[in-house]
């Protein structure tokens, strides 16, 4: 499959860009997504491309495919769910999912259960995408990991891609997919490179983890840019002589437990890493499973590594104190080595 | 009118009898609003969303009775087959879009109906009702806004029956004008009465016409009243009105209002509407039977239409 090397961030632009010259429905929604062209530049051009045409507008100055939003979570994602019950298929762009907190009444109370409440009667092809976890210094409104709550919510789908060509295959997947899928980009990854495949077909099926790199005496098991983080502790595991797995779990729900298990089974030993605050975070429910499932493979406790129980922090010394590195990847392996 | 009428006292009997659990929120009282509005409609092209006293909005939009009576009693024949309830009523295929139960949530949804239909060119209009106590919710202050800005055919019909569950329009609206809520958005809005039927309809195709044709949102403020409970659980209303009050707004009765027009004008004589009302009832009593006939869920079912495309993990 011939690729091309591109951003995280081109990555999600070019599968939007594809699916919206693919199929009139597809439309965007959010804060500053138009003519501010995205608070991370993930839209960056879709307005000129999509909004300006004279037949686009639905009244002057709105462009009707790049829908520039009021600052109103629960407004945007509420409207979106409307236009997706009647066969639209709304990608809203949070500015942070953090701000995705707002509209948690419409994306859990409503969207979730729509599709359940009607006995099938409607669908809502809807993607609430955006960063999620802790950038620069934003402190302690802006840094949140919120996957793990939506991943408890029965109706939603959850994808958290850590590369470049796993971003672009999900949404192509997300944007396809007749159920409300929350798709979240660590903003920490917006920057880094990778070979995505050409092909404009190019997808990824949701419930399929990744195995990041191979290896025999544990697993790692992450998702999104702690991905990342287990592969440079691997690396660094590997110069003391132990082979460690990393297994990119990418779909958080539906999850894909054989694949998870089947690596537990291999090597007997794992730490489930992820940035969200500790305590109820998603990998607590990867690591219970894994317990509960796997208890005659494992010759250790499942050991966990989480962000800090405490608010984001502003200061550098302190947030980078709060989010899961390599050394705490490492203190974790040790502990059950 | 009449068979609203009816049909909710048997959803209320249905209640009663142990056959309907939950919430269940009766329209009694307020017949001639929806009566008024949704026959002004193209109705199965036009979309239709209201909150959780939605029994009235089915009807008339022309779902089976049988299976909204069957919905209300959790039944594998009602609209979505015993998964929504009383308050979850919808009937998609004729454009009837619920029953939602968080007060002032389903408004933005409403709005997104109309901007599809906006975004595809079609000339839709869409009635987005909603009660008094919604009409406070940030949520839909937020519809209101960009409905406007995006100019959608969105009406929004605030039912005013007076009371947000069991608070007085006065005691939750600072101001009691709700229509008012249009204003600072630009859009057209004005108070009207839901009680008088022929009035209703007037104002209401005068409505739907300007707002088809001129593509832009419009609120409306439809004063009514409900001679029932807030819910089939709400068993102690002296808690927020008097008996007298409830006497006093039953002289404006829509049904009786409607009688009398239909008699003193020899429309129709005390008889015949006598023999209508019984054949009307005895309909809505077929309606309740046929639907207690229908059977409960399988278990089996409960993972059902989660997601369109898989099932969720089972066991507990």
């Amino acid at each position: 499959m011939p690729t091309i090397e591109m951003t995280y961030r081109d990555a999600v632009r070019q599968a939007m860009v594809e699916e919206m010259d693919a199929n009139p429905d597809v439309f965007l929604m959010g804060e500053d997504i138009g003519r501010y062209r995205g608070t991370f530049r993930v839209t960056e051009g879709l307005y000129d491309k999509y909004g300006v045409e004279k037949n686009d507008f639905i009244v002057p100055g709105i462009a009707r495919r790049v829908v520039d939003t009021p600052i109103v979570e629960p407004g945007i994602v509420g409207f979106a769910i409307g236009a997706a019950m009647v066969g639209l298929r709304p990608i809203v762009e949070m500015m942070t999912m953090s701000f995705s907190i707002l509209a948690l009444d419409q994306i859990i109370n409503h969207a979730a259960k729509i599709h359940y409440m009607t006995a099938g009667q409607a669908k809502v092809p809807l993607v609430i995408r955006g960063p999620g976890g802790a950038a620069n210094q934003l402190s302690a409104q802006h840094s949140h990991s919120v996957e793990g709550w939506y991943a408890h919510v029965p109706g939603l789908k959850v994808v958290a891609p850590a590369t470049p060509a796993c971003a672009k295959g999900l949404l192509r997947t997300a944007i396809r997919d007749d159920n409300p899928v929350i798709f979240t980009e660590n903003p920490g990854l917006y920057g880094i490179k990778g070979d995505v495949p050409e092909d404009r077909e190019f997808s990824i099926p949701f419930g399929k983890a990744r195995i990041a790199r191979q290896g025999t005496d544990l697993s790692l098991i992450a998702y999104s840019r702690m991905v990342h983080v287990c592969l440079a502790a691997a690396e660094q595991l590997a110069e003391r002589g132990i082979s460690a797995e990393v297994v990119d779990v990418r779909s958080l729900l539906p999850l894909d437990t054989e694949t998870i298990f089947a690596s537990v089974a291999k090597t007997h030993r794992a730490v489930v890493v992820y940035e969200d605050w500790k305590n109820g975070g998603y990998g607590a429910e990867i690591a219970a499973r894994i317990a509960e499932e796997c208890f005659d493979d494992l010759d250790a406790p499942v050991g966990r590594v989480g962000g800090l129980n405490v608010p984001m922090p502003y200061s550098r010394v302190l947030e980078l104190e709060c989010i899961p590195n390599a050394d705490d990847v490492l203190a974790a392996v040790n502990k059950i080595a | 009118m009449l068979f609203i009428r009816h049909f909710e006292r048997f959803s209320e009997r249905a209640y009663r009898q142990g056959k309907a659990g939950g919430y269940l929120h009766v329209y009694i009282g307020m017949e001639a609003l929806a009566v008024g509005w949704l026959t002004q409609i193209r109705q199965g092209y036009d979309y239709v969303i209201t909150a959780y006293r939605d029994h009235a909005h089915a009807l008339l939009l022309g779902s089976d009775p049988v299976a909204c009576m069957a919905e209300i009693m959790g039944r594998r024949g009602g609209l979505s087959r015993g998964k929504g309830g009383s308050m979850h009523l919808y009937d998609i295929p004729r454009g009837f879009f619920g029953g939602w139960g968080i007060v002032g949530g389903h408004t933005p949804l409403g709005a997104g109906l109309a901007f599809a239909s906006k975004y595809r060119g079609e000339d839709r209009v869409t009635l987005n009702f909603l009660g008094d106590g919604a009409a406070n919710a940030g949520v839909f202050f937020e519809s209101l806004n960009m409905a406007a800005l995006y100019e959608v055919p969105c009406i929004f019909i605030i039912e005013n029956n007076e009371f947000a569950m069991g608070t007085r329009l006065e005691y939750h609206a600072a101001d009691t004008e709700l229509h008012k809520r249009g204003y600072p958005f630009g859009m057209k809005h004005e108070r009207l009465d839901g009680m008088d039927l022929l009035q209703v309809r007037q104002d209401a195709k005068r409505i739907i016409d300007w707002v088809r044709e001129n593509q832009k949102p419009y609120l409306v403020e439809v004063m009514t009243y409900r001679f029932v409970g807030h819910g089939a659980a709400d068993n102690d209303q002296t808690l927020y009105r008097t008996k007298d009050e409830v006497e006093s707004a039953r002289q404006r009765d829509p049904i009786a209002l409607l009688m009398d027009y239909l008699t003193s004008n020899n429309l129709m004589t005390r008889e015949k509407i006598e023999a209508i009302d019984a054949e009307t009832e005895a309909e809505a009593e077929r309606v309740y039977e046929e639907a207690d006939d229908s059977p409960h869920p399988d278990p089996s079912e409960v993972y059902d239409d989660v997601y369109s495309d898989m099932t969720p993990e089972v066991g507990h």
